[in-house]
């Protein structure tokens, strides 16, 4: 009896953001106008989280290990402002550019991994610094401006994110969406079904197990912080795509509501725990939040008042619940 | 009425009566009852969960009793929180020190009841009160003003006694004291204990260590299963009838020694030295024998585990493991047949956020699917095998080892070796701070994989053993060697040693 009742609370446990979401959106579903509801909105909300979403998923992996990436706001601007840039000034292909700023988001990453792995400099440290580095190098990338694309050289990359024609309606949702959705279908069976998902999380858990345990220790967290990197150069297309211009003043304090999402799908700054469910779950609360308090036309700043106080609330329930299964 | 040692020593201090407890369906406390007098030694012993820290939580206020009253002094005792208990004059020292390492001696002895002019603290008064805290103590090394993280893990607990003088207290419990102390601080620790014992402090002593509890109480109460198993004078009882009390039943053989065939070399460190300790070890182990390393707490034998095993820096010499030699990481370690067993099981040895299954097979989580794919089920098969055979108590592999007792969690942290199917053991303390059960299971278990009953491969294992408890180093090994400031002497075989030599050679009195 006891077990059984063990394995609802666990169900319970990891389907809390999933719940929580479900309640935020028919809470809002009875109280904001009937516009709200309608699958357009649906869609709206979708094409909001995917930037978030997409750099949470690097995130998730980097908390569970229990570290921090402060650098992901500058990095999608990074990303904006190269693809921008391949784009106008190299006159790359769309393909070629969107890999680019898939690959120099990763490069950023991967430095940040050495310099926390080789240098023993806390993560938080480490990536405040980068932060502030990567942010000037997308300004220094973009001469101080936006970089203009040339519309006809954007090609499918408009469309990356934007709101279905009526012919594409069978996608349902734009392909950025879905390949959200895949990645982190394969984020998550990566951390529950492979070597390296356990050892992210051994590391998270106890690091110095983990050594003990003959785990790479540095080699683990260096791939971590280049696949958040790498995360972060694809939300930073995904921005673009939204954008259409290289703004390298875009996404500021985007680190924030990234690691929010983490915190409010259960992750724990202290590491070992957090799930790629939970985090998207976080992540679609505070689109629907703030598309709620829109359609109900509240002001920003209670958006902003709302969102700050769910993610309070959120944590400290998960707390009361590890109480409880202590 | 006057308060005099000669009434003090008549009336109990503290008097429990009745006191129960129950979690959920578990019943923790049946109805025990418990007193100790100002001025006497009560020790309190008991396998783990027999109740013993649930009585010292509701001693200490952390946790209210469901029924059954208690009395300090002349008044009714019943603290609501830890603070409430301080005031009233009982103190708790704890396992786990809770000691701010970033203040100074003087600042942790009066933190928290700093006097103090309008939140201006009055340094000179705290000096003195530090002071005449620490005077209790011979300890002229722990100087008010030094940082506290600088200090041994035996100062450090004078310094948590010295706190507890500090407010003035009339009763003080001491949890394991000496489970991270070494002989001559545990020695040191004695001799403080009777000086509070004649300024008519009241002391539980709660220990493992039954030849301790001998030693230093006048009387002791054995729990078991929440209920006061035995009641007596120290000197009326003998160690073995303490035991049979814990576990209610004879322990029959604490040290089981099967036939042992010593086979060839499979471990040879020669003139190993890191970067402070160890200095100049050579050492050879053989398949088939556990050897054991003496000496204390500071004498560089973990430091030679954790340098041969890559976890510390080795400055020179050579190891060689089986066909492979020189220096190598604790990957690469596993990977030549050793594994090693931490001596800090929470801080080091398990990941506590994760499951039996992954703490288990987190060294080696290959063949769980394919291609580099780790199946959580095929890891929990594997998994319930060593919890069957090291009987370890769990409601499956999918649980945390957090909430396993000390015992389980260190079968957990073998059950690793096992998994990996290493030939070299390296255990390090393999049974500090677990009960008496937990350990003749631990030794029932060195003795067959050393024997070659239990384990995978063939053939027996060779297991390098460190323990700070002779009894068992003698009981259990083959051949002992004692470290001493970093060097190691040369391992005899058990029957041409005693303890007293040991202890002797471990403390650099007599050099071999």
């Amino acid at each position: 009896m006891k077990v059984i009742n063990n394995k609802i609370l666990h169900g319970l446990n990891t389907l809390g953001p999933v719940l929580g979401l479900v309640g935020v959106y028919f809470l809002f579903v009875l109280i904001a106008p009937p516009s709200f509801s309608t699958l357009r909105n649906i869609d709206l909300i979708a094409r909001h989280t995917a930037v978030v979403g997409t750099a949470a998923l690097g995130m998730t992996l980097v908390i569970i290990s229990g570290g921090i990436d402060l650098s992901v706001g500058s990095l999608v601007a990074l990303g904006v402002v190269a693809v921008a840039w391949l784009l106008q000034e190299a006159g790359l292909g769309p393909i070629a550019a969107g890999l680019g700023g898939v690959a120099i988001g990763a490069l950023f990453g991967w430095i940040n991994g050495v310099l926390i792995t080789k240098l023993r400099v806390v993560p938080f440290i480490v990536t405040l610094g980068m932060m502030l580095v990567v942010r000037g190098a997308a300004k220094g990338i973009a001469k101080e401006q936006k970089i203009d694309v040339d519309p006809d050289r954007l090609s499918w990359l408009s469309d990356f994110l934007a709101m279905l024609s009526p012919e594409q309606s069978w996608m349902l949702v734009p392909p950025g969406v879905w390949l959200m959705g895949i990645l982190a279908l394969l984020v998550a069976g990566m951390l529950r079904y492979t070597r390296f998902g356990r050892h992210i999380f051994a590391i998270g858990s106890n690091e110095d197990t983990a050594r003990l345990c003959g785990v790479a220790v540095d080699r683990v967290k260096i791939m971590i912080y280049t696949l958040i990197g790498a995360f972060a150069g694809l939300a930073g297309l995904m921005q673009f795509s939204r954008l259409t211009v290289g703004d390298p003043t875009t996404a500021m304090a985007l680190e924030l509501d990234v690691i929010a999402a983490v915190v409010i799908g259960g992750g724990s700054l202290s590491g070992g725990e957090g799930s790629v469910l939970g985090t998207l779950a976080g992540a679609f609360i505070m689109t629907v939040i703030s598309s709620g308090c829109e359609q109900m036309g509240l002001h920003n700043w209670v958006q902003q008042i709302v969102t700050g106080s769910i993610i309070v609330v959120a944590v400290a329930l998960d707390r009361l619940r590890h109480r409880k299964t202590a | 009425m006057a308060p005099g040692v000669a009434q003090a020593a008549e009336a109990p201090l503290l008097e429990m009566e009745g006191v129960s407890k129950r979690f959920g369906a578990t019943v923790a406390l049946a109805g025990v009852s418990f007193s100790v007098r100002a001025g006497e030694v009560h020790g309190l012993v008991g396998e783990n969960g027999a109740g013993k820290s649930t009585l010292m939580k509701a001693l200490s206020g952390a946790l209210q009793p469901d029924s059954g009253r208690m009395r300090l002094g002349d008044a009714v005792y019943a603290p609501r929180n830890p603070l409430d208990a301080r005031r009233a004059g009982v103190a708790m020292i704890y396992q786990e020190l809770s000691l701010a390492n970033h203040l100074t001696v003087e600042e942790n002895i009066l933190l928290g009841m700093e006097p103090h002019r309008g939140g201006f603290i009055r340094r000179r008064e705290v000096r003195e009160r530090a002071v005449e805290a620490l005077s209790h103590f011979e300890h002229p090394e722990i100087r008010p003003d030094i940082q506290v993280g600088r200090l041994s893990v035996a100062a450090k607990q004078l310094v948590e006694i010295a706190r507890a003088l500090a407010v003035g207290c009339r009763m003080l419990v001491l949890d394991e004291p000496t489970s991270s102390l070494a002989q001559q601080d545990v020695e040191r620790l004695f001799a403080l204990i009777a000086v509070l014992k004649k300024q008519g402090k009241a002391i539980v002593y709660i220990s493992h260590f039954i030849e301790e509890v001998k030693r230093v109480a006048d009387r002791v109460t054995i729990l078991r299963d929440g209920k006061v198993a035995g009641q007596s004078a120290t000197d009326a009882i003998s160690p073995a009838e303490i035991v049979a009390f814990m576990v209610g039943r004879e322990v029959e053989d604490l040290y089981p020694r099967s036939h042992r065939q010593a086979g060839e070399v499979v471990l040879e460190i020669t003139e190993l030295s890191g970067m402070e300790k160890p200095r100049s070890v050579s050492l050879q182990l053989r398949r088939g024998e556990v050897l054991g390393i003496a000496g204390l707490v500071g004498a560089g034998r973990t430091e030679l585990l954790r340098a041969l095993f890559g976890l510390d820096a080795i400055r020179s010499g050579s190891v060689r493991l089986g066909v492979y030699s020189g220096a190598a990481g604790p990957r690469h370690r596993w990977q030549q047949g050793a594994g090693l067993v931490s001596e800090n099981r929470k801080e080091e040895g398990l990941a506590m956020t994760m499951s039996v299954a992954d703490n288990m097979t987190l060294s080696r989580l290959r063949g769980f699917g394919p291609c580099n794919m780790v199946m959580p089920r095929r890891q929990h098969r594997a998994t319930r095998r060593w919890i069957a055979e090291l009987g370890i108590h769990c409601r499956g592999p999918g649980q945390r080892v957090s909430e396993l007792s000390g015992g389980n969690q260190q079968k957990v942290a073998i059950g690793r070796l096992l998994q990996h199917g290493v030939d070299v053991l390296l255990l390090d303390e393999p049974t500090r701070g677990i009960d008496v059960a937990a350990k003749a299971t631990i030794y029932r278990l060195i003795d067959e994989l050393a024997s070659g009953e239990k384990g995978t491969g063939n053939g027996g294992k060779a297991i390098l053993m460190v323990s700070s408890y002779l009894p068992e180093l003698l009981g259990i090994c083959d051949r002992v060697a004692v470290m001493c400031r970093g060097r190691l002497g040369p391992a005899r075989p058990v029957m041409e040693i005693n303890e007293t030599q040991l202890m002797l050679e471990a403390t650099g009195q007599e050099r071999v």
